[in-house]
């Protein structure tokens, strides 16, 4: 079974960036002639989760692998950590900062869409050390 | 994939391979092969971006002209909107629809008319709320075509409705037969188009089986005729024949069909450029809370067209000049009643795949291997020298088998040397050397 490996590094420093790799991916996904209702979920999900890693945690890698039947999306980045897990998963809950929120970003949507429009999600963040979210998107899903 | 027919062609003659329209073609559909330049029929959208950007004049609009006009018995024009934007200081519609019957129309039907139609018929349509939101229109044929090879996602969204101009030739036509007992056949309908994509929407209709329209012909071509018809009217050759509004009208411009549905959440986008923008956006779903997306491919909208001779902005000005003292709306759908069967397409619109690797989507992924493979051997210079408008389209083009890694001056270049290195290490003195060579 063959397998596309997808390897981003999201830089933090440069907010403008933000939403790139994802895009690619959206474009790939496009190009290999993916299910599009899977693809709008990998871009709308990784989307989100590429936003975080930059508001919160100063940039980190995206690992995404592609195999014909699932899009598996690893988002690692070395930031402050995720101190109550089950509150960041409450929508409406922030800790965006002024300068991003009046871009229209931190509604505390990120983590709740990531969860919805994703089939799998898993979160392990250890404060002070970084965050690794793992989301795996299934090209035929109930969900679309 | 059918036979395709596209308004946007190339004259050979004139080409000289350079890489300004394989840069600005916004479905990569362009490349320059053996120094001339080749459009991927499945690919044009017939946006005429190539024609616009093409400083040899290579790159044309197929169109009707006017002599095509014989065929037929009873010959009906149909203006564009955005017709009226190419003439200064008019101030009513007249002037240019008499002057269509003095070029040998028998009669005129505006599609500013039938524009005011369609606007109630989209409002109707968004109330009853059956439409998947955000409404994408489906006026401009350039980004319904888009929308069609690069946003699979969005194809549910756009607006089932027939265009103003397909609207205008099935309303004139029935009124002419009513008129002259003439059977249809011998009814001509010609829109006076702004553009190629136009054309094409004529000869490849999309969501209806066949186009009531039998002919379009340019605007730059009926322009220097008209206007001097226009000029020799006398006051009794001047009937009254107009019946658009501020809405019809309007439609010429970007942002005029969106008003007309006088509801606040819309956006309207004009140049191919932000178009796409917008679209992934909305493919995103990044643009929240929005009812209704106008786009239009050429900036200004379809005064914006190719085949139009004013600037896109003087026209805009002009236009409101022209409506400022005209009723809101001089066409209405019957009350309380549904919009119409023959108003709504027949079939949805369907993604069509031209653009993806391979239907296996395996096979696609180690194509996409190799395209990433190719790509790093590559300058990343995206300079077109190869015909490509970039180093990965290049790299795309090579695994699809369509090109030569060796098209690549670059690798080329990489190539000889080491060729030439290798000529020079070849001992060709049977391991004889003398104490110069060191």
């Amino acid at each position: 079974m063959s397998m596309l490996q997808l390897r981003y590094s999201v830089p933090g420093d440069d907010f403008t960036r933000a939403g790139e790799a994802s895009g690619d991916v959206k474009h790939k996904l496009k190009k290999l002639g993916y299910n599009p209702s899977a693809i709008r979920r990998v871009s709308i999900a990784m989307y989100e989760g590429e936003i975080n890693m930059v508001i919160h945690a100063g940039g980190g890698e995206a690992n995404v692998d592609v195999d014909p039947d699932k899009v598996v999306i690893v988002l690692t980045d070395h930031g402050p950590g995720i101190a109550d897990v089950e509150k960041a998963m409450q929508e409406g809950w922030s800790t965006a900062p002024d300068n991003v929120r009046s871009l229209g970003f931190g509604a505390g949507m990120g983590l709740p869409n990531m969860k919805k429009y994703s089939d799998e999600m898993t979160i392990d963040s250890v404060v002070g050390q970084g965050t690794t979210l793992k989301m795996v998107v299934y090209a035929q899903s109930e969900k679309s | 994939m059918g036979i395709f027919f596209h308004s946007v062609t190339l004259d050979e003659s004139k080409c000289v391979g350079c890489t300004n329209c394989i840069k600005r073609c916004p479905t990569e559909a362009i490349r320059v092969r053996s120094g001339k330049a080749v459009i991927m029929s499945e690919r044009c959208i017939d946006c005429g971006e190539c024609i616009r950007i093409c400083p040899h004049h290579a790159k044309r609009a197929k169109h009707d002209h006017l002599s095509m006009l014989e065929k037929f018995t009873y010959k009906i024009a149909l203006p564009a909107p955005s017709l009226y934007g190419q003439f200064n200081n008019l101030d009513d519609q007249d002037y240019v629809l008499s002057g269509l019957k003095k070029l040998g129309f028998d009669d005129v039907m505006e599609v500013s008319g039938a524009a005011e139609l369609v606007s109630e018929a989209t409002r109707r349509l968004m109330d009853a709320g059956t439409l998947q939101r955000p409404v994408i229109s489906s006026a401009c044929p350039a980004v319904v075509r888009l929308i069609r090879v690069r946003f699979p996602d969005l194809c549910d969204h756009v607006l089932p409705l027939l265009s103003p101009m397909e609207t205008a030739a099935r309303i004139a036509k029935q009124q002419a037969m009513q008129k002259t007992g003439l059977p249809k056949e011998q009814i001509g309908c010609f829109f006076i188009t702004p553009c190629p994509a136009k054309v094409t929407d004529i000869r490849m209709p999309i969501g209806i089986e066949k186009s009531e329209v039998d002919g379009a012909i340019a605007i730059s071509e009926i322009f220097p005729q008209l206007s001097s018809r226009m000029d020799k009217l006398t006051p009794k050759d001047l009937e009254s024949l107009s019946n658009s509004g501020i809405i019809g009208v309007s439609w010429a411009t970007s942002g005029g069909e969106s008003s007309a549905l006088l509801k606040e959440k819309y956006l309207a986008a004009d140049g191919i450029e932000n178009v796409i923008r917008v679209l992934e956006e909305i493919e995103d779903e990044r643009i929240g809370e929005l009812d209704f997306i106008e786009l239009n491919a050429c900036s200004g909208g379809c005064v914006g067209g190719v085949l139009c001779v004013e600037n896109p902005y003087v026209a805009i000005a002009r236009l409101q000049r022209l409506r400022k003292y005209l009723p809101v709306s001089q066409n209405h759908l019957e009350k309380n009643k549904t919009v119409p069967e023959e108003m709504n397409w027949g079939s949805g619109l369907e993604f069509s795949n031209v653009l993806t690797l391979s239907e296996d989507i395996s096979r696609a992924m180690e194509m996409m291997m190799e395209i990433d493979k190719v790509e790093a051997e590559l300058p990343g210079l995206d300079c077109g020298a190869c015909g490509a408008p970039s180093c990965r389209a290049f790299a795309e083009d090579t695994v699809r088998g369509s090109c030569r890694k060796e098209d690549c001056v670059f690798i080329l270049r990489k190539e000889i040397r080491r060729f030439a290195d290798s000529l020079s290490n070849l001992d060709l003195d049977g391991g004889k050397r003398t104490n110069d060579d060191e």
